[in-house]
C-alpha cells in the first residue's frame, strides 16, 4: 500500500522542495544586501513582461527541454547520464558539419539533415559509456563525466585546427550559409506586424522540443521498448527474468538520451548562433539534471521545469543588467533545486509521509468508533 | 629536452600535482568508506575562495587556510547530511555541491570585493612563501643531484610537503590502524560493521569530514600558495581530474601519488609546449588535455588492469528493512 496519495508524490513534495530552495535563494539575496522581492519583480518583468523577454525565456526553455528529456529517459532505466553537456557539445559539432557541408537552398531541407546529424553525434558520444557500463561494468556516471571533458577537448581541437576559417583569430567556425537559417519567432509571427519577439532568439526548435516531449511520453508509456526500459529501471533481476537484455536496454536508453541531448544543438547552434563557438552549450547539459529531477522524469513535468529554468535564466540575465546581483545567482538557485529535489528529497518526504500515515490512522480510528456509537 | 628544461617541467609537475594529490586522497577516504564524492571540485573551489578572501582581509595566510578548510567542511557536512542521514543519491548531492560552490563563490566575491568575482591579489604574509630546505645552496653545485635537490625537492610551499606527507600517513591510517580497517570495511560491507557494534553513520561522517579537510587544503593551496588570489572557476576541473586519478590508482594511496604525478606532468607539458613535436608526429595540446580522462575510461573499462570500486560505494546504508 502506498504511504501517500499520488497527488502528494507528484505535486506536493516537489512544490515543497522548490519552496525551500527558493526561500534559501531569497536569503542569499538578502545576505548580499539586495531586496529579494524587488529581485523577483525584476526577473518577472524582464523574462515575462514582453514578447522580447518571452522570446529569450522560450529559447532557454527549448535547450532545457532537450537536456531534461535526455536525463529523464536515462533515469527511467536507472542510469544517471551526467554527460548531457558533452553530448550536446558533440551535437553542435554534428550540426556545424552538416550546415557547412552544403550551400543549403532552404532551411526545410537543412533542418532534417542537421537534426539527424545532431542526434547521431550526441548518441555516438553516449554509446561508448553505455557500452562500457553494460559490458565492462564501468560506472556510467564517471565515464560520462570523463566524456564531457574529452568532448570539450575534441571540440577545441576541431575549432582551432579544422573548422576555423583562415585568418580568423577566434576559435569558432565560419558562419552557416543563409539557407540553413531557421525561422525565429519573429519570422513566424510576422503576420501580426513584425513587432512581436523582435530580436529574440526563440525559434522553430521550440516546437520540435514540444514534439519531443510527446514522443518521449509515447515511447516510455505506450511502447514495448518503453515498458522494457521502465521495468529494467525498476528491477534489473525481474527484467532479466522477463527476457529483457540488460546490455540492449542500457545501450538503447543511453542512445536515446544522447540523441536528445545532441538535438539541443539545433536550437543553440543552428537557431541562435548560426556558427559553432567554444562552450556553446553553456551548462545546459547540467541544468537538464535539475530539470529532470524537478519534473520527476515525466515529459509534462520536464516541460514545466524547463519553463521555470528558462524563466530563471532570462530573469537572471536581467538581474545582472539592472541590479548588482551577478548572473551566478541562477547557478545557486539551480544548485539548491538539485540539492532539495534530488539529494535531500527524503528530508521533506519523511515528515510528509508520517503526516499522511497519522492522518489515515486517525481516520481509521474514527471509522471504528462510529459503528460502535451506532450500536449503543 | 635538455636537463635544465626537464628539471623545470618536473618542478611544475610537482606544483600542479599537489592540489590533485590532496583532492585525490580526500576522495580516497570518502569512497573507501562507501560515499561517492563527485563534489571534490566544489569543495576545492569554495576553499580557494574563502582562503583567499580571509587571507586578503586579515593578511594572515594561516587564518586563510583555516577559513578555506572550514568552508570545505561545511560543504562536506551537507554531502554527509544528504547521503548518510537522509540516504539521498550521493552523485546528485555531489553535483549540487559543485554548482553551489561555483555560484556562491562568485556571488560572495562580487559582494565583498566588487572586482568581477575575484579577490584582491595577495602578497607578503597573506600568501604561502617557498621554503628553502637546508643545504640546497651549497649542494646546488653537485652535478645532477645538486640541482635536483635545490630545484625539485627544495623551494616549494609548505602545503606541497604536507600533500606528499599525506600519502604515507593515509596509507598508514587505512592499512595499519583499527580505524582504517573499519573505514575500509564500511565501504565494502556496512552491515557487517554494524553487526560488530560499530556505528556506520559515525564512521562514514568521519570519512566525509576527513575528505572535507583535505579538499580544503587543496583549495587553499590553489588560491594562497600556487597563485596569489582567487579567480572565478579557478579549480578548473581539477576535482574531476583528481577523481580520475583516484580510479586510475584503484583507490590506493601510493598509486594515487603516481597517478597525480602523471596527470600533473601532462598538465605541465601541456602548459609549456602548446603542441608537442615528437619529430615524426605532432601531438596537439588538446590531446594532452584529454589524456587523463581517456586513460581513466580505458582503466575503468578494464582493458589495462581492472579498477573495482569499493563494493558498497554509492549505496546508502539502511539499518532495518
Amino acid at each position: 500500500m502506498d504511504t501517500m496519495p499520488r497527488w502528494a508524490d507528484v505535486a506536493l513534495i516537489p512544490l515543497l522542495n522548490l519552496l525551500i530552495a527558493f526561500v534559501l535563494s531569497g536569503l542569499v539575496i538578502l545576505a548580499i544586501g539586495e531586496n529579494p522581492i524587488e529581485a523577483v519583480e525584476t526577473m518577472i518583468t524582464g523574462a515575462l513582461g514582453s514578447t522580447y523577454g518571452w522570446g529569450y525565456t522560450l529559447y532557454y526553455t527549448t535547450n532545457f527541454l532537450f537536456t531534461g528529456l535526455a536525463v529523464s529517459v536515462a533515469f527511467h532505466a536507472r542510469l544517471f547520464n551526467i554527460g548531457g553537456e558533452g553530448q550536446a557539445t558533440l551535437g553542435g559539432l554534428g550540426v556545424a558539419l552538416a550546415c557547412l557541408s552544403v550551400n543549403w537552398p532552404h532551411w526545410l531541407v537543412a533542418l532534417p539533415v542537421a537534426l539527424t546529424a545532431a542526434a547521431l553525434f550526441g548518441a555516438a558520444w553516449a554509446l561508448i559509456p553505455a557500452y562500457f557500463q553494460a559490458k565492462r561494468g564501468s560506472h556510467i556516471v564517471i565515464t560520462t563525466i570523463m566524456f564531457n571533458f574529452i568532448g570539450a577537448a575534441l571540440l577545441n581541437y576541431m575549432l582551432v585546427n579544422v573548422l576555423k576559417p583562415a585568418g580568423q583569430m577566434e576559435p569558432a567556425s565560419g558562419n552557416f550559409p543563409p539557407g540553413a537559417s531557421l525561422p525565429t519567432f519573429q519570422d513566424i509571427f510576422a503576420f501580426t506586424g513584425g513587432t512581436l519577439f523582435r530580436g529574440a532568439p526563440a525559434n522553430i526548435t521550440f516546437f520540435i522540443g514540444v514534439a519531443a516531449c510527446f514522443l518521449v511520453w509515447w515511447l516510455i508509456w505506450h511502447t514495448r521498448l518503453g515498458y522494457a526500459i521502465r521495468s529494467f529501471g525498476q528491477s534489473e533481476p525481474a527484467a532479466v527474468y522477463a527476457g529483457i537484455s540488460p546490455v540492449k536496454i542500457t545501450v538503447i536508453a543511453m542512445l536515446i538520451s544522447g540523441a536528445l541531448a545532441g538535438a539541443m544543438a539545433i536550437n543553440n547552434v543552428m537557431g541562435e548562433a548560426e556558427r559553432l563557438v567554444l562552450n556553446s552549450v553553456e551548462g545546459a547539459g547540467f541544468i537538464g539534471i535539475a530539470v529532470a529531477l524537478m519534473g520527476r522524469s515525466h515529459p509534462f513535468g520536464v516541460f514545466l521545469a524547463a519553463l521555470l529554468f528558462g524563466f530563471l535564466y532570462q530573469g537572471g540575465a536581467e538581474l545582472s543588467l539592472w541590479t548588482s546581483i551577478p548572473r551566478e545567482l541562477v547557478i545557486v538557485v539551480q544548485a539548491l533545486v538539485i540539492l532539495f529535489t534530488g539529494a535531500l528529497d527524503n528530508m521533506v518526504r519523511m515528515p510528509v509521509e508520517r503526516m499522511f500515515i497519522a492522518a489515515r490512522l486517525a481516520r481509521a480510528e474514527a471509522k471504528r468508533a462510529k459503528p460502535a456509537e451506532a450500536a449503543e | 629536452m635538455d636537463f635544465p628544461t626537464l628539471l623545470q617541467v618536473l618542478d611544475s609537475t610537482v606544483r600542479l600535482a599537489t592540489p590533485l594529490l590532496l583532492a585525490c586522497l580526500a576522495g580516497l577516504f570518502s569512497e573507501r568508506a562507501g560515499i561517492f564524492d563527485i563534489g571534490l571540485e566544489g569543495k576545492m573551489l569554495a576553499s580557494a575562495f574563502f582562503s583567499a578572501a580571509i587571507a586578503a582581509m586579515t593578511g594572515s595566510v594561516w587564518l586563510g587556510l583555516l577559513a578555506g578548510i572550514a568552508a570545505s567542511l561545511v560543504l562536506a557536512g551537507i554531502h554527509g547530511l544528504a547521503s548518510i542521514t537522509f540516504r539521498g543519491n550521493q552523485l546528485i548531492s555531489g553535483v549540487a555541491i559543485n554548482f553551489l560552490a561555483s555560484g556562491l563563490t562568485v556571488l560572495i566575491a562580487q559582494d565583498w570585493f566588487r572586482q568581477g568575482g575575484r579577490t584582491p591579489a595577495l602578497s607578503g604574509g597573506a600568501r604561502f612563501g617557498n621554503i628553502t630546505l637546508p643545504f640546497s645552496g651549497p649542494l646546488a653545485d653537485v652535478p645532477i643531484l645538486g640541482p635536483i635537490y635545490a630545484q625539485l625537492v627544495s623551494g616549494h610551499s609548505i602545503l606541497v610537503y604536507v600533500a606528499f606527507l599525506a600519502v604515507p600517513v593515509t596509507w598508514w591510517i587505512l592499512f595499519r590502524t583499527r580505524f582504517g580497517l573499519r573505514l575500509r570495511a564500511v565501504g565494502e560491507n556496512p552491515a557487517a560493521v554494524d553487526t560488530a557494534g560499530i556505528s556506520v553513520v559515525r564512521l562514514r561522517f568521519t570519512a566525509v569530514f576527513i575528505c572535507g579537510l583535505l579538499c580544503g587544503i587543496a583549495g587553499a593551496y590553489l588560491a594562497i600558495a600556487l597563485q596569489g588570489g582567487f579567480a572565478r572557476e579557478m579549480s578548473a576541473g581539477r576535482g574531476y581530474i583528481a577523481l580520475a586519478a583516484l580510479i586510475f590508482a584503484k583507490w590506493r594511496p601510493w598509486y594515487a601519488m603516481g597517478a597525480c604525478l602523471l596527470f600533473g606532468f601532462l598538465q605541465a607539458v601541456g602548459i609549456r609546449y602548446q603542441n608537442l613535436d615528437l619529430g615524426l608526429i605532432t601531438i596537439p595540446v588538446q590531446v594532452m588535455d584529454a589524456l587523463p580522462y581517456i586513460l581513466t575510461v580505458v582503466i575503468l573499462a578494464g582493458f589495462v588492469g581492472r579498477a573495482i570500486p569499493p563494493r558498497a560505494g554509492g549505496e546508502p546504508y539502511v539499518k532495518e528493512r
